[in-house]
């Protein structure tokens, strides 16, 4: 045997690393994820984020305050309302001020509004991309009337800018806007779309709160037991108690891996304490068991948002302090008073200035604890400005809840962990 | 504001263990917020984490603060009104920290460079607020946290990311969120809002080149302080007040 003939080996077969995104359509958005996989497995997973990164924190630093609320509605795209709050919630703290009763009725039973509008997106698109078609059909349909109630109230259908320092920019419209006439719309589709229009904002958002139960029951019937969703689902990115305290998690998150925390209930805000709703639980931790968490969450918000008609329905009155340093005087006032004229002058130019201090300030948003920490040296614009976003912990956590899972695992991990790219790089 | 007698509890719990190590910073909102050393981070989180009374099993919020410009202002208030005259002072906002600071000893912070760490326990329901200042304002250097919250990690990416600040221990630390390739510290106070440089495509080159930024920085409403009499306690009760 010729001895320069070496016996040949096979070669180790190396990893494979595999770039996910930044332009799937899984990939909610901007996630550009690299995967090193041993075939079809998970071994690393390392998210690359920021390709969203527009330095809101930056930008608020350099306007007054007011004038970054709607960078608020820009972080998470699907919960405008709620990030207004957080933010409005910390100035008000500072400033020592809390808003009317009426305006904290309306602003929680918009908050729970917004809950299930970001709830329906979050399940249309995780069973989209888990592979179920209809449902995103189904929750969008929904979602049509629940931002024709945003946009009754502000005039847009997303990007609100609604809630101020002190309380809301106004009252609840007595009279809901309708369909017109047209070309391409029969009479007899116009009369059905107008039908539950006829009333205030209230009626039809009380409407919606009638027909919707029943059409969470219809989500259901698609998905609680159908075998490929619990397929996808059942123990699919397990997270034990522990390490999901450990990872930062919140919200639903944590709720689904069975931890009881929910700031409404531990940490009342605004008027949650006086409302009566429950928290559901997670028991196992997995993908399945945080969509039925988000599941009995709508049903809960329905609840808190019934509770609210009742109340606003009741009880009239104003719905922003009277404190003209803070929020602008009256139209009338200010065009017959001095006083007003100045008062509005100076808040449209300069703002108002914040007292000295630093607060965080934390609310339960749809995905979790939304928190803002701000620093004000006494300035008429924020000096530093930290949004605590729930979705930036979350996807920390992604090359843990992947390890081990197949390459088709990871969409239903970045489903359920309910990604937005708005609020992740800011 | 007064701490409510939970804290005071909680706090006087903390203080009999490692008030030395501690100093209670004053709030305005009843937060309650300790100042301490960085050599002494690690050792106080390892406390506040494990001890029975206080189990803060989650890390919220960790971030990076620049003390830079604490307190100036792009306009001048009470001397102008005296006076009568025009208020801003030209060039004043654009410049590059040259901006009027207010002489008094409350903007005088004790370092540049700050992390700000947000505690919660879901035990007993109590928040804290850490913050420590970083003792090199050339190369602030602080100690990881990760080891006792795993989700330190991409909190300090991003602390190191946006103000240069380094974490000592972090396993991982690159940039998090700014561009592959960034030049500089963009959360930095002398850091310009419009950025160093923009890119474009090239269609000679036929690639995306950098190139100095056009725009002009402006400021559309300039920076005051003003002192407001119903948030001055001493002022408050006062009658013209």
């Amino acid at each position: 045997m010729n001895p320069n003939l070496k016996i040949l080996k096979m070669p180790e077969i190396q990893n494979l690393t595999m770039n996910f995104g930044p332009q799937h359509p899984a990939a909610h958005g901007v996630l550009r994820m690299v995967l090193e996989m041993d075939g079809e497995v998970i071994q690393r997973a390392d998210p690359h984020i920021g390709l969203l990164h527009r330095g809101t924190e930056k930008l608020v630093e350099s306007k007054p305050y007011n004038q970054s609320i709607g960078y608020m509605d820009r972080l998470d795209y699907v919960s405008m309302m709620c990030n207004e709050h957080g933010y409005v919630l910390a100035i008000e703290k500072l400033l020592k001020i809390t808003p009317p009763k009426r305006a904290q009725y309306i602003r929680v039973m918009f908050d729970e509004i917004t809950r299930i509008l970001n709830h329906l997106l979050w399940i249309g698109s995780h069973s989209l991309d888990v592979g179920a078609m209809a449902m995103f059909l189904y929750a969008f349909r929904e979602r049509e009337d629940l931002m024709d109630c945003y946009e009754a109230v502000s005039g847009t259908r997303m990007h609100a800018t609604y809630y101020r320092p002190g309380g809301v920019y106004r009252d609840l419209p007595e009279k809901m806007p309708k369909y017109q006439p047209s070309q391409y719309r029969k009479d007899k589709d116009l009369k059905r779309l107008n039908e539950a229009r006829s009333g205030s904002l209230l009626d039809f958002i009380e409407d919606f709160t009638d027909r919707f139960p029943k059409l969470v029951d219809e989500y259901e019937t698609l998905l609680t037991e159908n075998r490929i969703w619990r397929q996808r689902t059942v123990n699919i990115g397990v997270v034990s108690p522990d390490r999901a305290m450990q990872l930062g998690f919140s919200g639903p998150m944590l709720r689904g891996s069975g931890v009881l925390w929910d700031l409404r209930k531990h940490q009342p805000y605004e008027t949650y304490a006086e409302l009566d709703f429950d928290i559901p639980l997670g028991v196992n931790g997995d993908c399945y068991d945080r969509y039925l968490v988000r599941i009995e969450e709508l049903r809960q918000s329905n609840h808190i948002i019934r509770q609210c008609i009742e109340w606003l329905r009741s009880n009239a009155g104003p719905v922003m302090i009277e404190d003209h340093k803070v929020a602008p005087p009256e139209r009338l006032e200010m065009k017959d008073d001095m006083e007003g004229l100045i008062h509005h002058f100076k808040l449209f130019t300069e703002g108002y200035c914040v007292p000295e201090g630093e607060t965080y300030t934390a609310i339960e948003h749809p995905k979790g604890e939304f928190g803002v920490y701000l620093s004000s040296d006494g300035a008429n614009k924020p000096y530093r400005v930290k949004i605590r976003a729930p979705g930036f912990a979350h996807l920390s956590s992604m090359n843990e809840m992947v390890q081990g899972h197949m390459l088709a695992d990871v969409v239903a991990v970045i489903g359920t962990q309910d990604i937005v790219f708005g609020e992740i790089d800011r | 504001m007064e701490l409510s007698t939970r804290y005071e509890l909680l706090a006087s719990k903390i203080e009999a263990k490692i008030g030395d190590k501690l100093s209670r910073s004053p709030s305005s909102t009843g937060q309650l917020t300790y100042e301490l050393s960085p050599a002494d981070l690690v050792e106080c989180c390892r406390f506040l984490h494990d001890a029975e009374d206080c189990k803060f099993e989650m890390l919220m919020d960790l971030c990076g603060i620049d003390y830079l410009k604490y307190g100036e202002t792009e306009w001048d208030t009470a001397e102008a009104t005296s006076s009568g005259f025009s208020r801003g002072v030209q060039g004043r906002a654009n410049d590059d920290g040259e901006l009027h600071r207010e002489e008094d000893a409350k903007y005088s912070p004790k370092g540049r460079f700050a992390v700000i760490y947000q505690l919660l326990s879901i035990t007993h329901n109590h928040r804290i607020q850490l913050k420590t200042f970083c003792e090199d304002a050339e190369h602030p250097i602080m100690d990881s946290v990760m080891p006792i919250w795993n989700c330190a990690n991409w909190f300090e990416r991003e602390a190191f990311d946006l103000f240069g600040i380094l974490f000592r221990g972090h396993p991982d630390l690159r940039r998090i969120l700014t561009d592959y390739g960034f030049i500089g510290h963009p959360f930095r106070k002398d850091f310009p809002l419009v950025g160093n440089v923009e890119m474009r495509y090239d269609p000679e080159k036929g690639r995306v080149i950098y190139e100095p930024v056009t725009i002009e920085p402006r400021t559309l409403v300039p920076r005051v302080i003003r002192t407001d009499n119903r948030y001055e306690p001493q002022l408050k009760d006062s009658k013209d007040a």
